[in-house]
């Protein structure tokens, strides 16, 4: 009954299971809808959606199934996703983003909508329409080289990659790494040392005590069991990892919420480490990267967050930070190395999938930090990692 | 229809939407807890109160502290009173129920009838909180490894849960709720909720205040937006205070029981002066 109806709610990313499925039946089947569509409404919401984040969903599902409304064309949000991913260009040769520079992404997506609109009908071949085939830079089986494809399959190999991302389902999977989960695996960043006043009754050692003393009770006191992690995260904050910057703020807020650390720290970085790093990424209040590594002791665990995808020249060269007015008298290289010969415990958390990770400076970062991907198994092994000396 | 469970319309006190009304009935009657949330102040908590008051029911309630152990609900082993009792004589220590205490959920499983158990502000506890009573909220039992017992629920309690939405509660927990989100009171609806608090209010008073009210609510940037409770608080303030349908309109008398925060009265300032006056607002009602 109303199969369809859980069926659309799925296709339109609303966790619903089984076990709720069944207990709409069961509450169907005690007369609670009263055969009122209304009361349908709002049980089936009761019982089914869990978060008021998807009672848009819900709402659109439900006037789908039951008015026999139009599901908006969610087509157009894959374009849309598949246009802000950076991964997409990172596949691109040289030549063809020399080419994609001549229609902006901006500009590509306001053609898009504008085309889409104008459109009417199915369109094959040709310069302009979306469709197949032909020079348009949007559709699929084309040849523009910075053009969008459209479902289908591909033409002559020119075309960007898929708009209908199925290449990047299990990258979007990743992308669902909540607050939540990441608290979960900080959680086992912990190190219990006893410390402070003898004020937590000791059971064993009364228990033991007392024992010995055949039942006459001594009590003992012993330190409470305190979390001694110190905690520095570093984050990069450059323009490639924009896309990245709503699971980085997330990581940082569950790291910031994390009582249990004994000391947090956060700070910025643009693409590469140099002689500074950055409270506020906004207002530019830095702190001398030297000082801090004379200031904190070695036992802060690292966590440095950034995709180490930058010109060679930013990791390798004196002078090339990728901010023009800003000089570096080490190349960044040497401040990495600096980092991780003074701290013992240090990851690299990287929000591109492992297997965009060929370029050279990813590669080169990656040898002086065990680096892993941002996600929920990425997070849970570098935590791990953390935990043991390297 | 069956008339077999108990089915709740709502209490002179508190007004429920026919939404929300229907769903603590299906809640109620399919024997699941209901996890309501909703901006502060809608009424989450009273909601709790009230179910209890409409069906006659005994009242319990288990205040969740960032402290709280899912086990605190179920029982507590006074251990140190045992050990204190067999020392000293005072008590029968071969008996080790009685040092077996139950917990609010304990409680609410073992009442000769059925109740209503509020667990309040679950999110406010650790983590794995919701997770540890997974099974004690499904089966409505739990077993006692001390007294070799097995507490079962004679009568399924009323489970009201409610939380803030400061953690995220886990898939597992969530889906054996029934959920409802309290929206902000539509004018209407909030007409009859200060009529059930001050059935003797002034009509021009009433119409001022909430024209007032809904003004506020709609400017951005506040921190804390006012709600309904806050509504009350003015409410009372201004009877007190005896002030004038007039003054309401042109001023913000006890503007200091709807702005709780030092930023938001900063924000109120900026917009009082923008509107300068109240021509935009009477077109509105």
């Amino acid at each position: 009954m109303f199969l369809d109806f859980f069926y659309t709610l799925r296709s339109l990313k609303v966790p619903v299971s089984v076990t709720e499925w069944m207990t709409l039946m069961e509450a169907l089947a005690k007369g609670h809808a009263k055969s009122s569509l209304t009361n349908f409404y709002f049980m089936a919401r009761a019982i089914l959606i869990k978060s008021e984040t998807f009672y848009d969903q819900y709402d659109q599902a439900f006037a789908h199934v039951f008015r026999e409304a139009a599901l908006p064309p969610d087509i157009r949000q894959e374009i849309l996703d598949w246009l802000a991913d950076p991964l997409n260009r990172m596949a691109l040769s040289e030549e063809d983003l020399e080419k994609i520079k001549r229609l902006d992404l901006d500009e590509l997506r306001e053609e898009l909508e504008k085309r889409l609109a104008e459109q009417t009908e199915r369109h094959d071949g040709g310069r302009r329409w979306v469709g197949t085939g032909g020079t348009s830079p949007f559709g699929h089986s084309g040849s523009h080289p910075g053009g969008i494809r459209i479902g289908g399959t591909g033409g002559g190999g020119h075309a960007m990659q898929i708009a209908a991302a199925r290449r990047f389902q299990n990258y979007r999977t990743d992308v669902t790494l909540d607050v939540r989960q990441i608290k979960v695996a900080l959680k086992k960043l912990r190190q219990f040392v006893r410390e402070g006043p003898e004020d937590e009754l000791d059971i064993e050692r009364t228990i033991d005590k007392t024992c010995r003393e055949a039942g006459e009770i001594e009590l003992v006191f012993t330190r409470e069991r305190k979390n001694t992690v110190k905690v520095l995260l570093l984050m990069d904050s450059g323009g490639s990892m924009s896309p990245y910057s709503r699971l980085v703020s997330r990581l940082f807020s569950a790291a910031h919420q994390m009582s249990h650390f004994r000391d947090f720290k956060g700070l910025y970085f643009h693409n590469c480490v140099y002689q500074d790093l950055y409270k506020d990424i906004y207002n530019n209040e830095a702190e001398p990267t030297a000082s801090l590594l004379k200031s904190l002791s070695g036992d802060y665990k690292v966590i440095l967050v950034g995709d180490a995808y930058m010109a060679p020249s930013e990791l390798f060269s004196v002078g090339g930070a990728i901010d023009y007015y800003y000089h570096n008298d080490a190349p960044g290289m040497e401040w990495l190395k600096r980092i991780a010969d003074h701290f013992r415990y240090c990851v690299w958390l990287n929000p591109l999938p492992e297997r965009a990770w060929i370029h050279p400076t990813i590669r080169t970062v990656g040898s002086v930090f065990p680096m892993f991907p941002l996600t929920v198994d990425g997070l849970e092994n570098a935590v791990k990692k953390l935990m043991v000396r390297r | 229809m069956s008339p077999k469970f108990d089915r709740f319309t709502g209490t002179d006190k508190y007004i429920v939407s026919p939404a929300l009304r229907d769903v603590v009935n299906v809640s109620i009657s399919l024997g699941r807890p209901l996890l309501v949330k909703g901006e502060p102040g809608t009424g989450k908590t009273l909601l709790a109160h009230n179910i209890a008051r409409g069906l006659g029911k005994e009242f319990l309630i288990w205040n969740v502290k960032s402290t709280t152990k899912a086990k605190d609900g179920l029982y507590v082993y006074d251990t140190v009173q045992r050990l204190n009792d067999s020392r000293f004589g005072t008590g029968d220590v071969r008996d080790i129920k009685r040092y077996i205490h139950l917990g609010q959920l304990g409680r609410s499983f073992t009442a000769p009838e059925r109740v209503v158990l509020l667990i309040d502000e679950i999110d406010k506890a650790d983590l794995e909180f919701p997770n540890d009573l997974l099974n004690e909220l499904d089966e409505m039992s739990f077993y006692i490894p001390e007294t070799d017992e097995t507490i079962e629920a004679t009568h399924r309690p009323i489970v009201v849960i409610t939380s803030n939405s400061e953690k995220e509660l886990p898939d597992a927990f969530l889906r054996r709720c029934v959920f409802h989100y309290i929206e902000f009171p539509e004018v209407e609806l909030m007409k009859d909720i200060v009529h059930v608090h001050f059935p003797n209010l002034e009509k021009k008073l009433l119409k001022e205040v909430l024209a007032r009210f809904y003004w506020l609510r709609e400017i951005d940037g506040f921190r804390k937006k006012p709600s309904t409770s806050e509504l009350l608080d003015w409410i009372a303030a201004l009877i007190a205070g005896g002030i004038e349908p007039e003054r309401v309109a042109k001023e913000l008398p006890f503007a200091g029981a709807l702005i709780k925060k030092e930023q938001d009265i900063e924000v109120l300032q900026a917009a009082m002066e923008r509107s300068s006056g109240r021509g935009v607002l009477r077109n509105r009602f």
